[in-house]
C-alpha cells in the first residue's frame, strides 16, 4: 500500500480503496484528495498483475490487493525519503504543513520511499532525494551508520532544518538525559558526510520546503530550460551546504554570522529581513541594525540566510515573478 | 514590456500625481507612494501595509509599523532620510496582524530582501503568498541616524527638532524649518556619511517593486511612476480608472527619464566598481561579494 492510499486513508476514515482510476473529475472522493480527480489520463495508474480492464470508476477493495501489490504511477516522479536523525520531527511537519499542496507533490512529481513515520520500509532504500532532519549523535552507532548509509544510497542529501544542517540546538545538548543519559555528543550531517542541499531554519517553511521540491523535481526530470531555472534556484543553497559564500566565522548559524559576515563587511543596509525571520525572536533592530540576544539564539541560521546580503543571486530574483508562477502551476491539483 | 539594463522592467511609466489634496499636503512630492497604498486598502486589495513613520522617541527617526487605517498611512508620508527597517515587520504583519495581503513600501534593497524572502522563504513561514503590493521608491543612498544629526546639526547648524522637511534635490540635501528658514549642502558634504552598505547596491528604481516611485526626472510636486509586474499594473489600472492620480507622459515633462537613466547608470558603474575594489581590498585578500 501506497503512502498516497494511506493518506486517502486518513481523511476518508474507512476501510482503503485503491481506485483504477484517477481519471474522472467530476468525482473526487474527498476535498483532500481533489488533486487525483485532475490527473491526465496519461498518467493513470496501472496496478502490477492486472488481468482485466476494471471499468474507471469502480473502487477495488484493498482486501483484494493480494495479487496487485502497490500501484504504480507511470508518471516521471523522482523518489524521496526523509531520513530521521536527532530532531524533534518538526521538520516533517512543516513537509505536511503544506496540506493539499504535498498530496499534489506526491501525487505528481515525489514517490516517498522511505519514512520512518509514514512509509512502511525498514531499512534505507536507493532513492533520488534524501530530506536528513536532526543532527548526528555520534555516542550513537545506528545513527552512524543510517546517515552513512544514506549518503551512500542517495544522489542528493539535503540537510532539511537547522539541526542537520548546523546543529541548531542540540549543538547545546551536555548528556545526562533519560533514556540515554550517554547520549551528549552532536554533529551536523555536513561533519560527516558531503551534502548537496541546505534548508535552514527552526523549523524549516513549509514554502521553502515546497520551492526545493519542484526545484529538485524540474533539475533531475525536467527540460533544458526548466533544468536551467531549477539549477539556478538550487545554487546558492548549494553553495551554503559547501560553506562557500565566504568566511563568516561561524557555520552559517547564528545571529554573530550577521555581525561577522555581514556588518563587519561593510555589507548591511538595514532591511529587517533578518529580524523577521528569527523564530525565537532574538533579533530587534536597534537604529536600523541587528541587535542579537546571544542568550536566546538557538542556532538555526535563518537570520544569516535570509539576508539578502549573505547571498543573493540576480539570476534568480530578477526572475522572482516568472518562478513564483511556475511553482504555483507546479502545484495546481 | 521594457526592458532595461539600469531601469528593470517595466511596462509603463508616467509623471503622477495624488488627486488627494490630503496625500499631497504632507507627501514629499506627488504622493504616490501613500496615495497606491491608501486607493489599495480602500479597495480591499491588502488589508494593510508596513510603511515607515517618525519615531516618537527621537526627531527625524524612522521606525516602520503595519498601517491598517487611511489615517496610519498619512502619518507615514514624506520621505524619512535614515534606515527604517520595514522588513522586520513582514512576519509580523501576517502573525500578530493576521494580514493575508500585505503591503510595503521600501527602497531597492528592501524590494530584494522582499523577492529573496518571497523566493527562499528560510525563516518567513507562510509569508510569501501573502504580498499583495510592493511599492518601490528610488535611493541613491541611505544614512545611519547619526549621520542624519551630524548633517543637520552639526553641518547645517539646525536643530533637528525644527526640522519640517528633508529633501535631496538638484544636487543638494536640503534642511526647511519650521520658521521658513532653508539650509542647502552640497552632496559632497554628505556622502562621507552615508551607510556603507550602500556602496554594493546595484539598483536604483527598484527595480524589483511591483510599482516604484521617486522624484527624479518630474517637475517639483510630481513623481517618476514605473508600472512593472502583473500586480502593480492591476492596482494602476484600478487606481486611473478610479482617479485617484492625474499623470502625464513621461516624454512631456522636464527632465525626464533620461535624467532617470544618467543617475541610475552612474549609482550602478559607481558601486560596481566599488565591488571590485572590495574584491582586493587588502594585500592578497578581499571583503565578501554578496552576490552569486
Amino acid at each position: 500500500m501506497g503512502l498516497f492510499e494511506r493518506i486517502l486513508a486518513i481523511f476518508k476514515k474507512k476501510d482503503v480503496t485503491v481506485e483504477t482510476s484517477r481519471t474522472d473529475a467530476s468525482k473526487p472522493t474527498t476535498p483532500g484528495a481533489s488533486p487525483t480527480g485532475a490527473m491526465p489520463a496519461e498518467r493513470a495508474p496501472v496496478v502490477e498483475g492486472q488481468k482485466s480492464a476494471i471499468p474507471p470508476d469502480e473502487k477495488v477493495p484493498t482486501t483484494a490487493q493480494s495479487d496487485r501489490k502497490e500501484v504504480k504511477p507511470v508518471s516521471d516522479k523522482i523518489t524521496a525519503g526523509h531520513v530521521h536523525m536527532s530532531g524533534c520531527t518538526g521538520c516533517e511537519v512543516a513537509i505536511a504543513d503544506n496540506y493539499a499542496g504535498l498530496l499534489t507533490l506526491l501525487d505528481k512529481y515525489v514517490d516517498w520511499v522511505y519514512d520512518l513515520t509514514l512509509a512502511d520500509v525498514r531499512h534505507i532504500p536507493e532513492m533520488d532525494v534524501a530530506l536528513v532532519e536532526g543532527s548526528v549523535c555520534i555516542n550513537d552507532h545506528l545513527s552512524v551508520e543510517e546517515i552513512r548509509e544514506t549518503r551512500e544510497k542517495s544522489k542528493i542529501v539535503v540537510a532539511l532544518g537547522a539541526c542537520a544542517c548546523s546543529g541548531n540546538i542540540t549543538r547545546f545538548a551536555r548528556g545526562g538525559q533519560q533514556n540515554q543519559p550517554q547520549h551528549e555528543s552532536f554533529v551536523a550531517i555536513g561533519d560527516l558526510i558531503d551534502v548537496d542541499v541546505f534548508i535552514p531554519g527552526c523549523a524549516p517553511t513549509p514554502q521553502m520546503i515546497r520551492n526545493v521540491c519542484v526545484a529538485a523535481y524540474l533539475l533531475l526530470k525536467g527540460n533544458d530550460d526548466q533544468k536551467a531555472l531549477a539549477g539556478a534556484y538550487l545554487k546558492p543553497l548549494m553553495a551554503v551546504a559547501k560553506c562557500d559564500p565566504a568566511p563568516t566565522g561561524c557555520n552559517h548559524a547564528c545571529g554573530c554570522d550577521l555581525i561577522v559576515g555581514v556588518i563587519n563587511q561593510g555589507l548591511c543596509m538595514a532591511c529587517g529581513a533578518c529580524a523577521a525571520s528569527c523564530p525565537v525572536r532574538a533579533i530587534t533592530m536597534q537604529y536600523g541594525k541587528p541587535n542579537i540576544d546571544r542568550e536566546l539564539c538557538i542556532k538555526c541560521g535563518a537570520c544569516f540566510n535570509q539576508c539578502p546580503r549573505s547571498w543573493y543571486s540576480f539570476d534568480v530574483t530578477n526572475m522572482y515573478e516568472g518562478i513564483m508562477e511556475t511553482i504555483d502551476a507546479a502545484m495546481a491539483p | 514590456m521594457v526592458q532595461d539594463n539600469f531601469l528593470g522592467n517595466y511596462t509603463s511609466c508616467v509623471a503622477a500625481r495624488s488627486t488627494n489634496r490630503g496625500i499631497l499636503a504632507g507627501s514629499q512630492d506627488g504622493g504616490i507612494a501613500t496615495g497606491t497604498l491608501a486607493f489599495a486598502l480602500e479597495e480591499g486589495i491588502i488589508d494593510g501595509a508596513i510603511v515607515s513613520v517618525m519615531d516618537p522617541s527621537e526627531p527625524w527617526k524612522p521606525m516602520p509599523i503595519v498601517a491598517t487605517s487611511p489615517e496610519e498611512l498619512y502619518m507615514a508620508r514624506g520621505t524619512k532620510y535614515s534606515l527604517s527597517p520595514n522588513l522586520s515587520l513582514i512576519k509580523e504583519a501576517t502573525r500578530s496582524y493576521g494580514l493575508d495581503r500585505v503591503g510595503i513600501v521600501g527602497v531597492p534593497c528592501q524590494m530584494q530582501g522582499l523577492r529573496k524572502g518571497q523566493l527562499y522563504p528560510v525563516g518567513l513561514r507562510d509569508v510569501p503568498d501573502k504580498i499583495a503590493l510592493a511599492v518601490g521608491i528610488f535611493c541613491m543612498e541611505n544614512f545611519p541616524y547619526q549621520s542624519i544629526i551630524q548633517l543637520v546639526e552639526d553641518h547645517g547648524n539646525t536643530k533637528l527638532e525644527n526640522v519640517v522637511k528633508l529633501d535631496i534635490g538638484k544636487g543638494k540635501f536640503w534642511i526647511y524649518t519650521e520658521r521658513g528658514a532653508v539650509v542647502q549642502l552640497p552632496l559632497k558634504i554628505t556622502h562621507k556619511y552615508e551607510q556603507p552598505g550602500c556602496h554594493v547596491c546595484l539598483d536604483y528604481v527598484a527595480n524589483l517593486a511591483d510599482i516604484s516611485t521617486g522624484s527624479v526626472g518630474t517637475p517639483d510636486g510630481w513623481s517618476t511612476v514605473f508600472v512593472r509586474s502583473k500586480k502593480g499594473n492591476d492596482v494602476w489600472a484600478k487606481a486611473m480608472a478610479a482617479g485617484a492620480f492625474e499623470t502625464k507622459p513621461i516624454e512631456e515633462v522636464k527632465p525626464g527619464l533620461d535624467l532617470v537613466t544618467k543617475l541610475a547608470t552612474e549609482k550602478i558603474t559607481k558601486n560596481r566598481k566599488s565591488l571590485e575594489e572590495r574584491a582586493k581590498f587588502g594585500v592578497g585578500k578581499g571583503l565578501r561579494n554578496p552576490y552569486i
